[in-house]
């Protein structure tokens, strides 16, 4: 039985959508761009290599955790051993990439990208969405979008790795403090864009703030709440820059790693 | 400086209908509205449109004009290139009554659901003091003109006609958000009913609501996400269901 646009009581117009602009640009560049990123985080996370050079560590692999890490890349220990699947060792970066790519997939803009670009729930404003059913975030899997607060709180113990290692980055090859390279500047810009993403989280926002009735009750919060709601009205710039500020940092620490680039030092 | 435009209407009722191709002419600083109105005056004179104020603010002639939901007296016949041929049906996720007129009566059925404002026992007309702060949230939300643009554009409903029962849709969230941030509203169940009775948990935050809404409310971000955020306090989240039970009290007042 018809439904949507096409039930039985509405005007009869034969077309899914009568939008004359490009409503497809949108959603086709998303899905291209979070595609390109998925291969390859996914090749970086399988190398299991060209991750550490000291004092450079990719963000895909930090913390370390395993006894597979390469010498010096464990500030937190290696809890896990060496652990094999198949007679293949496991790459450490699967041991932590759960947590920032929970939070991403959970993450209110990120929801709207991909149920846009990828389910096409709906495809663009206006344009009839190609499934005959629709339960939205009621049901699993998708009602398990509500513990994105809780991949929130494990991302900014993350942030802090993260930034900890952009502070060590200002130390030279022999570990010698007082140096600054690329690699620190790119580091740095990573750790700033991944607290930026998550200053301006809708649940940061409500945690923060967003939760009370009264504000006047809690002047404190309610300052630290416009400031986060001034941050959230960027939430997607902030989510696109430190998705691709994350892969290009990866990317850096690996050419240098593997001997592609000389990580230059300014002093 | 007048111009010739090329229009498509849809016209039609409940059992069938068509675009009808129109020329019109349309002059400088005029609004699609406006040209409506000449080709009903001119050549269509039993053409059926809605409309009132012509001012954006009552909300009455939204419409979808090539195939976005808008209102018809704030689209300037300018913003379209001359050679562009302007499509203008009605809104597409309501039954149709006739040509570019829709029953939205569904939206009053929803808004009657709606629990409304409970003040405290007691308290009398004109005592309550409000500061801003408090107040401030909610006044964005009491912009809303009742254009339903956001729900038609919803695509819960919009593609899901069996939805409609279960859903409320965006005007409504914002009225439920509206209601559960005000200060001295006592009625404590309004996230639970959200969620369980008006179908929160349907929405998918893909925004299309905040991008047709013609008062730039920011529906999802102000309104619908902090209601999904109030409800995961109530219901998802073990450490605030059981702080929530250790205080006996219900979120931060």
């Amino acid at each position: 039985m018809a439904t949507g646009v096409f039930s039985s009581t509405r005007a009869k117009i034969s077309e899914r959508t009568l939008r004359t602009d490009k409503w497809w640009l949108q959603p086709l560049i998303t899905f291209s761009v979070l595609v390109a990123f998925i291969i390859y985080a996914t090749l970086r996370a399988f190398e299991n290599g060209n991750y550490f050079a000291e004092p450079l560590i990719s963000p895909f692999y930090s913390p370390c955790l395993s006894a597979a890490c390469v010498q010096g890349a464990s500030l937190l220990g290696q809890p896990f051993g060496i652990v094999k699947l198949l007679g293949m060792t496991i790459s450490p970066a699967l041991f932590i990439l759960i947590f920032p790519l929970g939070f991403r997939m959970t993450c209110y803009y990120y929801r709207k990208a991909y149920y846009r670009s990828f389910w096409m729930s709906p495809p663009a404003c206006a344009v009839a969405e190609p499934h005959s059913k629709y339960t939205g975030e009621t049901r699993a899997p998708l009602i398990l979008q509500n513990a994105h607060r809780y991949f929130f709180y494990i991302g900014l113990i993350f942030n802090v790795l993260l930034t900890v290692d952009a502070v060590l980055a200002f130390r030279n090859p022999e570990k010698q403090w007082g140096h600054m390279s690329v690699g620190t500047l790119v580091l740095l810009a990573n750790a700033t864009f991944l607290w930026l993403y998550s200053a301006s989280c809708h649940t940061c926002r409500h945690t923060i703030g967003g939760r009370l009735r009264n504000f006047s009750k809690h002047p404190l919060r309610y300052k630290a709440w416009t400031v986060v709601s001034v941050l959230n009205h960027k939430h997607q710039n902030f989510a696109w820059v430190s998705l691709l500020g994350v892969a290009f940092a990866d990317f850096y620490v690996r050419q240098v790693a593997s001997g592609s680039f000389t990580n230059f030092y300014f002093f | 400086m007048a111009r010739k435009l090329n229009l498509r209407i849809w016209r039609g009722n409940r059992e069938t209908g068509a675009l009808q191709n129109v020329t019109v002419e349309a002059n400088e600083g005029e609004v699609v509205l406006d040209v409506i109105h000449r080709v009903q005056a001119e050549q269509l004179n039993d053409l059926a449109v809605r409309w009132n104020c012509k001012a954006g603010k009552c909300g009455s002639c939204s419409m979808e004009i090539n195939g976005k939901p808008r209102l018809a007296c704030m689209t300037q016949v300018a913003s379209f290139p001359e050679d562009e041929e302007i499509t203008i049906t009605p809104l597409r996720a309501f039954p149709v009554i006739k040509d570019l007129v829709t029953d939205v009566s569904f939206n009053y059925k929803k808004a009657m659901e709606i629990p409304a404002f409970e003040p405290p026992v007691g308290m009398k007309p004109g005592e309550p003091r409000m500061a801003q702060m408090d107040v401030e949230r909610s006044q964005e939300f009491r912009k809303c003109i009742e254009c339903f643009l956001c729900q038609d554009t919803c695509h819960v409903i919009r593609d899901h006609e069996e939805n409609k029962e279960s859903f409320a849709g965006p005007r409504f969230f914002i009225r439920i958000a509206e209601l559960d941030m005000h200060p001295l509203d006592i009625l404590r169940n309004r996230k639970k009913k959200a969620q369980e009775e008006h179908g929160l948990g349907m929405c998918n935050i893909t925004k299309c609501c905040t991008e047709v809404c013609p008062e730039h409310i920011r529906i999802t971000d102000n309104a619908i996400i902090p209601m999904k955020e109030r409800v995961v306090d109530e219901k998802y989240d073990p450490i605030r269901w059981l702080g929530s039970k250790i205080r006996k009290r219900e979120g931060i007042l």
